[in-house]
């Protein structure tokens, strides 16, 4: 009968846990892929309209953000709650464009300089005036590849 | 003798670092409607209003109240996208209408107190009925879908309904 009763008494062995480690590097290796760094922190409120007709912009790296939107909570009690632009990380005058698209050409080469995108991330409460204000001081810096930031709707009219 | 190094922290390490990389980065890939904008007139160009027949134009007034005049009709954004092919694709029918796509004109204007979701959403439902033309050309002529065709077939289809889109400057009429 002894045969049975060798095991019994055993505490089973603890799971090994030396493949943790790898696991979480793998997750971490898929995130540091499939993300990109966060450059700005938002000043501005910012909640893009909804659209159906969706592109996808194809370089990012060519790609730079305007924000339109309400100062945030903690800047809205010094600047109010008017719509501001923010270009890169402070807040701007429609008159800067000019300034910051040069600023941004001279990042990328020479020859990728005709396909840079600008994507507007504009909230949707904001009316047009600032808005066309900005487009007028891009057709001025010749910037003319435009895109209007939005996130996909399921709903069709 | 046990001489192997303790690795039951890494895994904390790890943690660290993976959470590290979820707070810093974003996931969102953008996307968003593509446009062009036209070019500045160069000072010294004279500004010729070429003459086009109003029958080919389809002029969308948006006002501060965001409400659409389209074509001398109040219009509500849900039968945008109706009309707006009904115009494009009307080949000279209705006299009202579009001799041919490739004539036919969509010019916008809106007021500076427009919001900018209606903006959106007007040039979102104008771009829907090209879509929607050039997926309809597509399947009748090439029995695919508009994204499955190759580039040469693409262009043929975006060459029979060009999309003509005029921006006017904006008005400032209401109480913005």
């Amino acid at each position: 009968m002894g045969k049975f009763s060798t095991k019994r008494g055993k505490a089973t062995p603890a799971i090994s846990t030396a493949s943790l480690p790898d696991i979480i590097f793998i997750l971490l290796f898929f995130f540091m892929v499939a993300t990109v760094m966060r450059e700005t922190t938002l000043k501005v409120k910012v909640l893009v309209p909804k659209a159906t007709e969706l592109q996808k912009l194809e370089k990012k790296s060519l790609t730079s953000y305007i924000y339109i939107g309400e100062p945030t909570p903690n800047y809205a009690k010094t600047l109010g709650t008017a719509p501001r632009i923010q270009l890169n990380d402070q807040f701007a005058t429609p008159q800067d464009i000019i300034q910051f698209v040069e600023n941004e050409r001279v990042k990328v080469d020479d020859r990728l300089v005709p396909f840079m995108t600008f994507s507007m991330r504009v909230d949707k409460e904001v009316k047009m005036g600032i808005v066309s204000d900005v487009k007028q001081e891009l057709r001025k810096a010749n910037a003319l590849k435009l895109n209007y930031s939005a996130t996909p709707r399921t709903e069709v009219y | 003798m046990d001489n192997e190094i303790n690795a039951s922290s890494m895994a904390d390490i790890a943690f660290l670092l993976l959470i590290f990389f979820l707070v810093t980065t974003t996931m969102d890939i953008d996307k968003g409607l593509l446009t062009k904008l036209p070019p500045m007139p160069e000072d010294d160009t004279e500004i010729i209003d070429a003459p086009i027949n109003a029958r080919n134009t389809w002029p969308i007034l948006v006002n501060a109240r965001d409400q659409l005049l389209v074509k001398g009709e109040l219009m509500s954004i849900e039968e945008l996208k109706r009309k707006t092919k009904e115009f494009l694709s009307n080949n000279g029918r209705d006299p009202k209408l579009s001799d041919n796509p490739d004539k036919a004109v969509v010019s916008l204007k809106n007021d500076r107190g427009t919001s900018y979701d209606m903006y959106i959403q007007v040039q979102n439902e104008v771009k829907a009925a090209y879509n929607e033309l050039r997926e309809e050309e597509s399947q009748k002529k090439f029995g695919k879908n508009y994204e499955d065709l190759n580039k040469d077939q693409q262009k043929k289809i975006r060459k029979l309904y060009p999309m003509k889109i005029s921006e006017a400057e904006p008005e400032n009429t209401g109480n913005s």
